[in-house]
Formats: structure tokens, sequence, C-alpha cells
């Protein structure tokens, strides 16, 4: 549940715009302000090609906003390693085992690798991936690997976990399996959520707010809070007020592609 | 898995065998003189009655193939990584690393033994120079080819240059690097017995210039059956001990092609 506070992420008029060979650049990201409280799960979604990933990179600070602000308050702006990000693809290291890859963050970050190995450990059976901590990544499945991720993402603790669209990739079924298994993860982390996906359904289910981009230059068109009582069971999905949400969020979405 | 290894290598080992014994059948029936074309079978009794001088003279040549090889690998490596670290280092360098192979290095056998005398030096820099290039090019081009997605990501963890090198950019460059080490191991005893041949006091190169001005033509083709072993030999090895410190490798290209 959200708390009350300063928020832990705060946007303002962030703009990004590209150099174009030969011609004007290009406009990514026009004017974005959003606002990420203490523990709140909030979803960003968009057409693909809204920028939607290009905003998580700013974030992560892997890239410089060509105008406007990205606050953290965890630490300095504009820096790395502030943020846990899981991008798109699960990009573990093919040479690594599961825990190996699970623990990067702690190896990067010069902390105490015995300390950050241990907790991985402790934490594979919740991941579903007991047994597998010296598996190579080839070994796994989509699920899996997606889980791994995750797992490594988590264990970076730091207050707001940027995830890409985690689930793209994945068949409907097992989507739906992980969608359920993250609120679960999240209820017992004490991190914020910044969600990508085009997925509205699952914005909807997993979110405290969904934040609805338009199509390039991307900027914030709607600011939806979903005020959905949690813990929310599969049955929530079948309810009047989901289906009402829906529609506010696909009319938001539409009226930017006609 | 043994039948299907059988399958592959039989093509090949029928057509050398046919080969070899029409070679034989040639020989025998027209009565080619010894000196001009001996027949395998003179070759393979040659071969036995000159091992106790063939083994010295190979020893020295493989040393000397080892020592250039190991130079010539510690080299790239430095070049490899100062071009991939440096814009600078890579506008300087790149240009100078292409164009320096249009000189045929084995050219410059005479130069070195001028330079440096008939000893075991001139005969190492001509074995690290022709395996410096082929080790050079494969290290940079993997280092330069290693997934962007995953640099990024030790970076958003707060990796600096040098986490990114060594967590992601040398272990993706290992596939590369190695195919670069087996044709340099290829290569490198072939350039010790060129370096021989100008003037040395030991190796296989004199071995066989020594053979050939006598006209023991079968010993020449000993030789030169000695040197094919002794490239393979090295060619395998390299396979070998990339097998074993790049394990993922060969699992994901052996999964592929099931």
């Amino acid at each position: 549940m959200p708390a009350a506070g300063p928020p832990v992420l705060r946007l303002s008029g962030v703009s990004k715009a590209y150099p174009a060979s030969g011609g004007p650049s290009v406009q990514a990201l026009r004017d974005v302000s959003l606002e990420v409280g203490r523990r709140e799960f909030i979803s960003l979604v968009g057409p693909s090609g809204c920028g939607k990933s290009t905003l998580l990179g700013l974030i992560a600070g892997l890239d410089d906003p060509s105008a406007g602000s990205i606050e953290i308050a965890a630490g300095p702006d504009g820096a790395t390693g502030e943020v846990a990000f899981m991008p798109q693809r699960d990009l573990l290291l093919p040479w690594r085992s599961l825990l190996d890859n699970a623990t990067l963050g702690a190896e990067v970050g010069g902390g105490d690798r015995a300390a950050a190995r241990k907790r991985a450990r402790l934490l594979l059976p919740s991941f579903g991936l007991e047994g597998f901590a010296d598996a190579l990544p080839h070994t796994l499945s989509g699920g899996m690997r997606q889980r791994a991720a995750l797992l490594r993402t988590v264990l970076l603790d730091r207050e707001i976990l940027l995830l890409d669209e985690p689930f793209g990739a994945l068949d409907a079924l097992t989507r739906a399996a992980l969608q359920e298994w993250l609120l679960e993860i999240w209820e017992r982390l004490e991190a914020a959520v910044l969600f990508v996906t085009h997925d509205v359904e699952e914005a909807l289910w997993l979110s405290d707010r969904v934040y609805v981009m338009t199509r390039r230059p991307g900027s914030i068109h709607l600011d939806l809070p979903v005020g959905l009582s949690r813990p929310r069971t599969r049955a929530v999905r079948g309810t009047p007020e989901f289906a009402a949400l829906k529609q506010r969020l696909l009319d938001a979405l539409l009226a930017d592609t006609s | 898995m043994n039948a299907h290894r059988l399958a592959r290598i039989a093509p090949a080992t029928a057509v050398l065998a046919t080969l070899v014994g029409v070679w034989e059948l040639v020989t025998r029936l027209a009565a080619v003189p010894e000196w001009l074309l001996p027949s395998p079978t003179v070759i393979v009794l040659e071969f036995a009655d000159s091992l106790p001088q063939l083994a010295p003279h190979t020893a020295r040549t493989l040393l000397e193939a080892v020592i250039g090889y190991g130079a010539a690998l510690l080299l790239a490596f430095v070049v490899a990584a100062l071009i991939d670290q440096s814009g600078l280092a890579r506008r300087a360098l790149s240009p100078l690393l292409v164009t320096s192979q249009t000189i045929p290095i084995f050219a410059l056998a005479p130069l070195l033994a001028i330079w440096f005398g008939f000893g075991i030096t001139p005969k190492i820099l001509i074995v690290a120079l022709a395996c410096f290039f082929p080790i050079a090019v494969s290290l940079a081009g993997g280092l330069r080819n290693a997934d962007p997605d995953m640099q990024a990501l030790v970076r958003s963890m707060g990796g600096n240059r040098r986490q990114v090198f060594s967590k992601v950019k040398l272990p993706a460059a290992i596939p590369s690097l190695l195919s670069g080490m087996k044709i340099a191991a290829s290569y490198s005893v072939i350039a010790a017995v060129i370096g021989e041949w100008v003037g040395a006091s030991q190796g296989l190169g004199l071995y066989m210039l020594r053979a050939s001005s006598s006209f023991q033509t079968a010993r020449v083709f000993a030789v030169i059956a000695v040197i094919a072993v002794l490239s393979v030999a090295l060619f395998l090895a390299v396979d070998v001990v990339g097998r074993w410190i790049a394990p993922w490798i060969y699992v994901r290209t052996e999964e592929a092609q099931t």
C-alpha cells in the first residue's frame, strides 16, 4: 500500500531528443512529469515506440534528459546505481550460473559477496528457482529466466524497481502465473515499482496508479488511480469496476492512435 | 554419438586413404625414383629411422612456436584492450594494424636474422608477428560486439568502465578470441620453421633444409608430416582449453544443432 510522504521518484518536465543524421532531431519524450510514492506500484502503458524504454533508461541514469529533472529520493540525480533496473530482455550473462547472475549487483557495487550469495540462496525457493543455483542460463525456461532476472533486480536492494515489460516475451499462461507471483513478491518488499507494459489488464491488476503515454513524442496523457483493494485476487478482473477502469484506459490509448 | 561421429569423419578419411593409396601405387608401378617422389611406406620407414634425430629438432621448433604464441597473445590482449577502451588508441592503431598485414611477415625473417642473429630470438619474433594479428583482430572484434544491453545493465547497477570490461565485454569476447587463437595456433609452427630456414642451429626448419639439400626427399616429407601434426595438435590444444574455460559456448551450439 502506498504510504504518505514525499515521493521516492519525481520527474518534472523531462524531454529527450536524439540527434538524427542529416535531419531535425528526433523527439522521443516531451515534457514528461510523474511521481512514484514510497512502496507504490505504478504502471506506464502506451503504444510501442512511445518512449517507455527511453524513459526508464533516463531514470536508471544510463542517459541524460535533454530537459527537465529526475529526482530520486535515495541519492544524487542522474547517477547510475540508484534504482534497480530490469531491462526488457532478461540479459542473464550466459557464462555465469544463476546464482552468480543474481548476485551481479553486489559484485559490481562492491558489497559483501558471501552475504549476497547467502541471501540469494534463501530467496531461490520463493522465486521458484530452488535447486537451480548452479544452472547456466541457457538450461532455464523463459519463465525461470525472467524470475532469475527479477531476483537479480530485487537483490540490488533499491527503493525503486524499474521493470521494463518483464513478461512481454512469455506465453499467456506463464505470464498470468508470473503476474500473481510478482504481486506476492512485491507485497513483501519495501520497494516501489515502476512497471512498463502495453497490456492494459496487466497494468490495472498490478498497479495503484496507471500512467498512459502517448505516441512519439511520448508524454503523459492520463494518470489513473486504480483504487482496487489489496491483496487482489484473480476474481477482481471480472468485476464491473475493473471493466470500467479498463474502458477508461483503452479510451485514452485509442484516442491517441486515431 | 560415436556412430554419429564416425559417420562425420568417414568421408574425409576415405578420400585421404584413397589419395595415399593412389600415391603408393603410382610410385611403385611407375618406379618413380625415391629422391624425386618417395612412396608413403618409404616416408613412414624414414620417419621411424630418423625419430631419434627428429625429436630434439621438434622440441626446439615447438618451444619457439609456444613462446612466440604466448608473446603474441599477451601483446594482442594489451593492444585490443587499448583499442576497445580508448577512441584515440583505436584511431591511432586500427589503421596500422590493418595495413601492417600487407607486409609479408615471412619476408622479414632475413631482416630479423640480421638484427638478432641466429639464436632463438628471431624465431620467436617471427612466430609472434604471425600470431599477433589474428588474435588481436578477433579479440578487438569480440570486445566491440559485446551485447550493449548487457553493458548497460552493469552500468545501471553503478558499474564503472573497468567492471563493464571485466564482467561483460571480456567474457563475451571469448568465443571470438578463441577462433583467432585457433588460426594463430595453426600459423605458429610454420612461422617457426620459416624462421629457422634463414639460419639456425637446431629445429625442424634446419633439419628439413639439410635433408632437401642432400636429396633425402623421404626425410623432407617426414618433417612436413611432423609440422602438420604439430600444427593440428596446437589447434586442438586451443580448442580443449577453450572448452575448459568457456563451456557455455559449446553447450549453446550443441543445443542449437539438436
